[in-house]
């Protein structure tokens, strides 16, 4: 059986990053959530890296082959984990870039985990008011449970501790990509022939 | 196989000196390039359309004309045409009357033009712009091909019993290509209608124009106008040349850094690797250039872009005497050998006056 495909995108900057930190358990939680049935790869793709090719892309209108390669591994991933740490209110501007070069067609009907970080918690609704709305726009299906880890979460215990809820919404994603898979990525050359193209003009 | 130039026909300033020239001089120098082009023994000039500053070919059939007068053999043509926001009547009409007064010496390129405001300020819709193109072109088609239309649609007032004059020359429209950087659909449009499909082919990868091109060569054929080899294929370039590939570097860059489109972007050596943008000795030229047949298959045009970013005129006519002594001859010559007898050259009005009595036969 084919392993699922688990991409992690992270925008974290730092090196060791906190954001990378939180993608790599939320990706770890999933798998293991899926395991019995099935395996699955994860593959992580560090926006960091390719922060000079993204802003190439927005002035070119043309992704270099490393981040080719990067937005089609996240076309043709069976489930998305999106990590962002929270900037001035909301995800980072390179997050959102990476967003905007993808294309809006690539997430739709994708099962995508989103999740942030932050020096403190009083950012948190910032994955519900900025990072939701952005993929409810791609048609993505968001899980109901967003991840929030600010700085004293990373020493958290209890029902409300970091790790459960990171199971909780790894468990939702997991649930989703079992009876939800994503969709087939579209050809991008599907030609409608042209008879129909003109018959759909044809005054009624 | 035909060689020329393509223009937009941007005012940029000239990022070595901020030199601007006015609207009149980029005017003149567009035409002064045409005439280089003839001069050099290059085969088409054509001409960009744009309705916004800082871009100055407003009225292409205007400056055509002239050209036109002033000219032998040149080609006039364009790149491209707005078949979108333009009324294909008057298209019809400028296009014909243009194709008498140049004897013929005319073809087009039809694209859809990506500026959004540019589709109100003409009275349409940015999202209708497959449809608009589909049924203006349908609707242009039938004008050049039959005496009295009656025609209804959804974008255009309707007519009954209009006549567009002049007819075409000899009965015989003026060429028409399609041009698109990325819509499959006007690969389609091209095929149905056994037209030319032209790929702009600079600033993207080349992987991108190929999957395009090999779609309009299947469905060319799979429409009945003949082999996949056969279908008419132009492509874009883009060259700066000097004796010494360094010279041309140096020389170009500061052109490039600040080149609108691509400019305070990707490095200059990027952008060669990645697209076929060329910076070098004519031998590199020439050798990337027959690259192309490789990649496309043997095709019918090549036009460069030789005067965008800045460049001085006197640049560009450098550059012009550069690829008319030394490159096309080469491209020529190299581009004859092994090419099957049954692919036809580019597109002339006496070979089309041909494929339309061998079609009538």
């Amino acid at each position: 059986m084919l392993p699922y495909q688990l991409v992690v995108v992270t925008a974290g900057l730092s090196k060791p990053s906190s954001t990378r930190l939180l993608g790599d358990r939320l990706a770890e939680a999933a798998r293991q959530d899926l395991a019995a049935e099935r395996p699955a790869e994860v593959r992580v793709i560090e926006l960091r890296d390719l922060a000079v090719d993204i802003a190439k892309n927005m002035v070119t209108g043309f992704p270099s082959p490393a981040l080719a390669e990067a937005l089609d591994a996240v076309a043709g991933a069976d489930a998305l984990i999106a990590v962002s740490p929270i900037f001035t209110a909301s995800y980072s501007g390179l997050f959102k870039s990476f967003f905007d070069v993808l294309g809006n067609t690539a997430l739709e009907g994708k099962p995508v985990l989103i999740a942030a970080t932050g020096g403190t918690a009083r950012h948190s609704l910032a994955l519900e008011h900025a990072l939701r709305p952005m993929f409810a726009y791609l048609r993505a299906t968001v899980v109901p449970t967003a991840v929030y880890a600010a700085s004293e979460d990373w020493a958290s215990t209890g029902d409300s501790a970091l790790s459960a809820r990171v199971g909780r919404a790894a468990g939702e994603l997991a649930a989703l990509l079992r009876h939800r898979p994503a969709p087939a990525a579209p050809s991008r050359d599907t030609v409608v022939p042209f008879a129909e193209q003109l018959a759909a003009l044809r005054p009624a | 196989m035909q060689f020329g130039v393509f223009s937009v026909g941007d005012v940029t300033p000239d990022p070595t000196d901020g030199s601007v020239p006015s609207e009149h001089e980029r005017i003149k120098a567009m035409v002064a390039i045409a005439l280089k082009a003839e001069e050099v023994g290059l085969d088409v000039f054509a001409t960009g359309e744009h309705h916004n500053p800082p871009f100055v070919p407003s009225s292409p059939t205007t400056m055509l004309g002239f050209i036109a007068a002033r000219t032998e053999r040149l080609i006039l043509s364009t790149a491209t045409t707005l078949i979108t926001t333009n009324d294909p009547v008057k298209i019809a009409e400028d296009y014909a009357m243009l194709q008498h007064l140049a004897d013929g010496r005319v073809d087009l390129m039809l694209g859809r033009g990506n500026t959004g405001p540019v589709y109100p300020w003409f009275g349409q819709d940015i999202r209708m712009g497959i449809p608009l193109a589909v049924e203006n072109y349908a609707l242009l088609h039938e004008l050049w091909r039959t005496d009295v239309v009656d025609w209804e649609g959804r974008f255009r007032t309707p007519l009954q019993g209009f006549t567009s004059t002049p007819r075409p020359l000899d009965g015989v429209p003026p060429f028409v290509w399609h041009g698109s950087i990325r819509s499959p659909e006007i690969a389609e449009q091209a095929a149905y209608y056994g037209d030319g499909f032209f790929a702009n082919n600079i600033f993207w990868p080349k992987e991108h124009f190929i999957r395009l091109i090999s779609l309009y060569r299947e469905r060319y054929a799979h429409y009945g106008h003949g082999t996949p080899e056969q279908a008419y294929v132009g492509l874009g370039g883009q060259v700066f040349m000097r004796k010494n590939s360094q010279d041309a570097v140096r020389e170009f860059r500061p052109y490039f850094d600040k080149a609108p489109v691509y400019g305070n972007g990707p490095s200059l050596e990027e952008f060669t690797e990645q697209t076929p943008l060329t910076v070098g000795s004519p031998q590199e030229v020439i050798d990337r250039t027959l690259a192309f047949r490789e990649h496309f298959g043997d095709y019918q045009r090549q036009l460069f872009l030789m005067d965008h970013a800045g460049l001085p005129l006197k640049t560009v006519l450098e550059q012009l005497d550069i690829l008319g002594e030394e490159v096309i001859p080469v491209l020529r010559r190299e581009f004859a050998v092994n090419r099957p007898a049954d692919v036809p050259g580019g597109p002339t009005h006496a070979s089309q006056v041909a494929r339309a009595a061998a079609v009538a036969v």
